[in-house]
């Protein structure tokens, strides 16, 4: 037995030298400081479940970090990486290992890392942390905090929604939120502004689905609320909101004429609609999207530690520094109804127009 | 047919699983000593590529922190499965223990100590409550509890979500979970100065072993347990209820898995959470039962390798080894471990080759 | 003169055992030749190294008259030997045929299975040798003769011109078995040779030309049948003298100790089993009740035991009426019970020896204390019940059942039963697939427990064992009694008609 169990060990070591003879992605982890050669830094990234390629967040997020690392010749596995929880309870771990690699800047997004961000930066006072989306934790030196000006980027798509309400003559629009709370309420008193300030006599349908994570509820409720009228509706339900794209592409799909805005990300590819694939040209039921730039965030934060002049506290991002804005390029809107939207871009940028943070909640024009 | 203990197979299942890992590795053109580098820091938080840091016990820590569920959770399928049940309702034990625990912290104040001890127990009561169900209709109707176990997980998750949203204090800015527990709900912390959340829960997985051990080695009660498991029909002919059996042997298995969920919530976390998805503890012990073989050493072997595994999944990461690969490692060996016999057969054509050589040499 | 099948002085070690010390056994072409041993004789080693499934560790085999190396089962059929295992290997929802030419399927020119053909030369194979099999009928719906003969129509259709019945009577009833005796001789008369193993003298008597004896797993000799009678086969087999009548003295029966009354129970398909059954056992007394399987029996045994409740009627014991009480009330009340099926009842064979053996009262003193097992109260139990009752096994108290033979398996069953000092010892199939020796044994202390005014209820399928044991003779015939007589006013002629339900005798109840 000791004899069978000491030659799998020595072929185990065998392989293992065999292994040394090819690529070795070599794993001298950030310990170099950023000194040396200017914007030389490394960059830690802890992603949630989803990975680096959930089409949301983390990928923008990291994005950003790329970004910036191909500006600066950084490399992948050495310089900057990341690392994948397999559940929450991975996220301090995770964090606690970059920090215990001393890289120069950790990185995480969104509000499930909370409380691992929290402890991490407390316990580790030297190491430099920006979380994303997350603008309530307590302030410290080493800890910066970035959040987006969503009723601005939402008053632009509420404008955009508005038009084409008018273009097509059902003076009726709709959102779905995922959940009745302040930070919904941000993209809502944003949407009802922009809308009105286009239309004022537009109908606006507003349903909650009180779950992030349930695309059947966002689904029936985007059924409610175009058979009531409405042909735009504002999805605005993290995963919830998959099933009101996925209503607007079916009915699109049918030759409807209604249309679905995307929220956080560009969420074009996802209302891509069966027909239109088959015949080579790809159309979406996303008329356009409200996108949080968390890349620009990220990109941000590394520059700024590459710099040595970290900011800690809460940055916002406005629709003045880029924070939020609709997508680059987007297919559905005419020249006319992008330059609309700019000329309200300016007006808010340059003060004329204030978009208030707090939502009008009885209205005779909401449903 | 000679036979072999059973640590002694799953020992080389494991050794050969490890191989078998180093061989993916190699095929997908990374370096398997990586793997063997990242476990041992993972274990011991010694980094071979950096030797001048030495140990860094942050490592050992985060290791025993992540065993600790996955050696309840695999007690409570090798309790099921010594009276001939498949516990597979893991998961939604696992979080109703872990919903039980928030309740007692929010709404039955005591004092310190007692209240963490409350809120634990708590949680073991209504891992045995959810698991009583599939027993019971195991027992009464003989419906599979498969079926019954994996519906009630998912009746946990969302009960679970419906009741930090509507009914537990929620923190308002995340919407996710609930606020801080009180200061009274603590299991303390273990860290020695790092930023481990290794806790004093460890003592409740102790007296969970030194329970099973006890319980099925060494009572009546575990004796017709074991009789049932064995011979379901030879156990009700001796007199034993066999119903009564299944029913208990599954809330037991069931009130190891909610211990679980408490002592994570209140160890890692301090408040109640909702669950985007299944925290895979309770299939994790299943992994950790047939390591184990179902016996206590076993278990706490098993449970410490898969929490190994659990905790290298971040250093095997760092050296360029994905989540995917580090997945794929823990399946090698659990394939192994599922062949066992065919590692038994292995072994005996080896020694039979031998009998056969030294017949020839002599 | 030429062999069919020759091994030559065989030797095959185990670790620790030498299972076959130079045994030469040669068959003789176109007969009956029996192989005859005790269990763990080493008759099942013998026949595994003729199948290749071991290699002998010294020893040649050939097979008509040349040498061969078998290597495994295949090679053993290609040789054209075949096994009619004891226990079937048929699948349940298949036909006949289609189990028959499992793993050999005739193809049709479109390479479909030729189940038409195949269907013909099972019909043509059953008419030459007299099987009467139905190559349509599904399995499940034929008895287990009719499963036997399709086993050995499975032999017969792959060429087997050697065929190796491996205790092929034990699951049979007296005609059934008389049945296969005629089939055996049809085959012989075609031309086939057969290897007949069993423990049963009566039949190698019946149906064989020579036989082998093996012991302790050496070779006692081979013999003509006609030259050797019974007695001295039996002596053969165990190495000393052996009666086959138990010597027992006249009955004293006392008062009645278990009384049934009319008792009706349905089977599991919810059909009537047992039909208004009454029958009562007395102190001191044997009662067997005689039946071909499928009459009725288990479900009776079932409805004493409390293991299902009974439809009507009552079950009394020692006056108390146990009818509807739990099983373990049915042994606190004062009955033990040596079940029909020790694997799926009488055991929990992933158990030790020693576990089995409380099974019963793990959780009363002295064995378990405030619920905490007392090892210390059970080993000495165990220990002394295995001596007592000498009980063998490899590791003792802590042997595993599994790994026990099945005699001492029975006998660990009786020990715990009898050792209860239960009042009314309900005794099952107690000797079903056991050696001469055994059953010698566990008969003797069977009348031994009458003798010491226990009342014993004796079901058994086994009609000279009941004739041998029994006081009374209660019969019944699909689930009625058909009569109950005194042992020494009947004989096997009157009781198989009884059996059969031709013939009814008034209730002789005392």
């Amino acid at each position: 037995m000791n004899k069978l169990m000491k030659s799998s060990l020595a072929a185990v070591l065998a392989l293992g030298l065999v292994g040394c003879s090819g690529s070795t992605p070599a794993a001298d982890g950030g310990t170099t400081d950023g000194g040396d050669e200017g914007s030389k830094i490394t960059i830690g990234f802890v992603t949630d479940k989803g990975g680096i390629d959930d089409k949301s967040f983390n990928q923008t997020t990291y994005k950003g970090i790329v970004q910036f690392a191909e500006e600066n010749g950084l490399k992948e596995g050495t310089d900057y990486s990341y690392l994948q929880s397999n559940t929450d309870a991975d996220y301090t771990p995770n964090l606690t290992q970059f920090a215990d690699e001393q890289v120069d800047l950790e990185v995480a997004a969104g509000y499930l890392f909370e409380g691992a961000v929290n402890d991490t930066v407390k316990q580790y006072p030297d190491q430099k942390i920006l979380i994303i989306d997350v603008g309530w934790l307590e302030d410290s030196p080493n800890l910066q905090q970035a959040v987006f000006a969503e009723h601005e980027g939402s008053f632009l798509v509420g404008v955009v929604a508005g038009l084409k309400a008018i273009e097509n003559g059902s003076k009726h629009v709709g959102m779905v939120i995922g959940m009745k709370s302040d930070s919904m309420f941000k993209f809502w008193a944003g949407f009802q502004q922009g809308v009105w300030a286009v239309c004022p006599d537009c109908i606006i349908s507003f349903d909650s689905c009180e779950d992030f994570a349930a695309p059947e509820k966002g689904k029936t409720l985007a059924q409610k609320q175009f058979n009531n009228g409405a042909t735009v509706i504002f999805s605005c339900a993290g995963a919830s909101g998959n099933g009101v794209i996925q209503e607007g592409a079916e009915r699109r799909g049918n030759g409807e004429d209604v249309w679905v805005i995307g929220v956080d990300t560009d969420q074009y590819e996802q209302g891509i609609y069966e027909g239109s694939v088959a015949e080579g040209n790809e159309k979406s039921a996303i008329l356009t999207s409200m996108m949080k730039r968390v890349d620009v965030a990220a990109y941000n934060a590394c520059k700024q530690v590459a710099e040595g002049n970290f900011v800690h506290g809460v940055v916002n991002y406005t629709l003045a520094d880029g924070g939020v804005s609709l997508p680059e390029n987007n297919p559905n809107l005419t020249e006319d109804v992008l330059k609309t939207v700019d000329e309200w871009t300016q007006k808010i940028i340059s003060g004329e127009v204030t978009v208030d943070s707090k939502a009008i909640e009885t209205d005779d024009r909401i449903q | 047919m000679k036979k072999y203990k059973a640590s002694t197979i799953s020992l080389i299942a494991v050794l050969i699983g490890f191989l078998l890992a180093s061989l993916l590795l190699l095929v997908t053109g990374r370096n398997p000593v990586n793997m063997f580098i990242a476990i041992l820091r993972a274990m011991i938080g010694f980094d071979l590529t950096h030797p001048e840091k030495g140990v860094n016990i942050l490592y050992p820590l985060n290791w025993l922190l992540n065993s600790m569920p996955v050696i309840l959770t695999g007690l409570s399928v090798a309790f099921a499965y010594r009276t001939g049940m498949f516990n597979i309702g893991g998961e939604g034990q696992f979080i109703v223990g872990a919903l039980a625990c928030t309740f007692v912290a929010f709404y039955v104040p005591l004092p310190a100590g007692i209240h963490t001890v409350a809120c634990v127990l708590a949680g073991g009561l209504a891992g045995a409550l959810w698991a009583f169900l599939p027993g019971f209709l195991k027992a009464m109707r003989n419906i599979n509890e498969v079926v019954i176990c994996i519906m009630l997980n998912y009746t946990a998750l969302y009960l679970n979500t419906f009741m930090i949203r509507n009914v537990l204090p929620i923190n308002i800015n995340t919407l996710h979970e609930t606020v801080k527990f009180p200061e009274t709900v603590s299991l303390g912390s273990l860290n020695f100065g790092t930023a481990s959340k290794f806790n004093w829960g460890f003592v409740f997985v102790i007296i969970a072993l030194l329970l099973y051990w006890f319980i099925i080695e060494k009572t009546s009660f575990g004796f017709s347990l074991r009789a049932t498991g064995f011979n379901k029909e030879g156990a009700r002919y001796a007199g034993m209820s066999t119903t009564k059996n299944t029913v208990l042997s599954m809330m037991i298995a069931g009130a190891f898995v909610g211990v679980a969920g408490a002592i994570v919530t209140i160890g890692v976390y301090g408040y109640g959470r909702i669950f985007d998805a299944f925290d895979n503890y309770g299939f994790d012990g299943i992994s950790v039962a047939l390591i184990g073989a179902c016996k206590t050493s076993g278990i706490l072997f098993g449970g410490l390798l898969i929490g190994l595994l659990k905790s290298a999944t971040t250093t095997l990461q760092r050296m360029g080894m994905t989540k995917s690969i580090t997945n794929l490692i823990q399946a090698c060996i659990l394939i192994l471990i599922a062949i066992q016999y065919g590692i038994v057969l292995v072994l005996n054509m080896i020694n039979s080759k031998k009998d056969k050589k030294v017949k020839e040499d002599a | 003169m030429t062999y069919a099948i020759e091994m030559l002085n065989i030797t095959k070690d185990f670790p620790g055992i030498r299972a076959n010390d130079d045994i030469t056994l040669q068959v003789e072409k176109n007969t009956i030749h029996a192989l005859l041993g005790e269990n763990g004789a080493g008759k099942s080693t013998l026949m595994s190294i003729l199948f290749g499934m071991y290699q002998p560790t010294s020893g040649i085999i050939k097979v008509n008259g040349k040498e061969v190396k078998i290597t495994d089962p295949n090679i053993a059929n290609d040789l054209g030997i075949g096994m009619v295992h004891q226990h079937f290997k048929l699948i349940d929802s298949f036909t006949v045929t289609e189990n028959i030419i499992l793993g050999k399927e005739p193809k049709t020119k479109f390479g479909t299975v030729d189940i038409k053909g195949a269907e013909k030369r099972v019909a043509e194979l059953s008419e030459q040798y007299g099987l009467k099999v139905d190559p349509k009928a599904l399995i499940q719906d034929i008895g287990v003769g009719m499963q036997q003969r399709v086993e050995i129509l499975k032999m017969l259709y792959r060429d087997s011109d050697i065929l190796i019945f491996d205790e092929p009577t034990a699951v049979l009833t007296p005609q059934e078995i008389e049945e296969l005796m005629e089939i055996m001789r049809n085959l012989i008369k075609e031309g086939k040779t057969i290897l007949l193993i069993t423990h049963k003298l009566k039949e190698i008597k019946a149906v064989a030309d020579t036989f082998t004896v093996l012991r302790k797993g050496k070779c006692i000799g081979t013999y003509k049948v006609a030259d050797v009678d019974e007695t001295q086969m039996a002596e053969m087999m165990v190495g000393r003298a052996v009666s086959f009548t138990t010597e027992k003295t006249e009955a004293e029966p006392g008062e009645t100790v278990l009384d049934i009354r009319n008792l009706c129970v349905k089977d599991v398909k919810g059909l009537d089993a047992v039909k208004n059954f009454s029958l009562s056992v007395r102190a001191g007394e044997i009662v067997g009740l005689a039946g071909i399987d499928g009459n009725g029996q288990t479900e009776l045994v079932y409805a004493l035991t409390g293991m299902v409740k009974p439809e009507s009627g009552s079950v009394i014991l020692k006056g108390v009426d146990i009818t509807n009480a739990s099983i373990r009330e049915h042994y606190d009340a004062g009955m033990a019970h040596v079940p029909e099926d020790r694997h799926k009842h009488g055991l929990i064979l992933d158990f030790l020896l020693k576990e089995n053996l409380v099974i019963h009262s793990y959780d009363r003193i002295p064995f378990a204390e405030r619920g905490v097992l007392q090892k210390g109260e059970i080993n000495t139990y165990a220990d002394r019940l295995i001596e007592e009752f000498d009980v063998r096994s490899g590791e003792g108290r802590e042997s595993l059942t599994r790994d026990m033979s099945g005699g001492n398996q029975q006998k660990a069953i009786i020990a715990r039963e009898m050792d209860r000092g239960a009042d009314l010892l309900l005794v099952v199939q107690p000797t079903r697939g056991l050696d001469v020796g055994a059953i010698e044994n566990i008969h003797k202390r069977i009348v031994s427990e009458r003798d010491q005014g226990k009342a014993v209820l004796l079901v058994s399928l086994e009609l000279d064992e009941i004739m041998n044991l029994s006081d009374r003779i209660a019969v019944i015939h699909d689930g009625e009694l058909t009569g109950i007589v005194e042992r020494k006013d009947t004989n096997e002629n009157e009781l198989g008609l009884m059996m059969s339900g031709a013939l009814k005798k008034e209730a002789a109840q005392a």
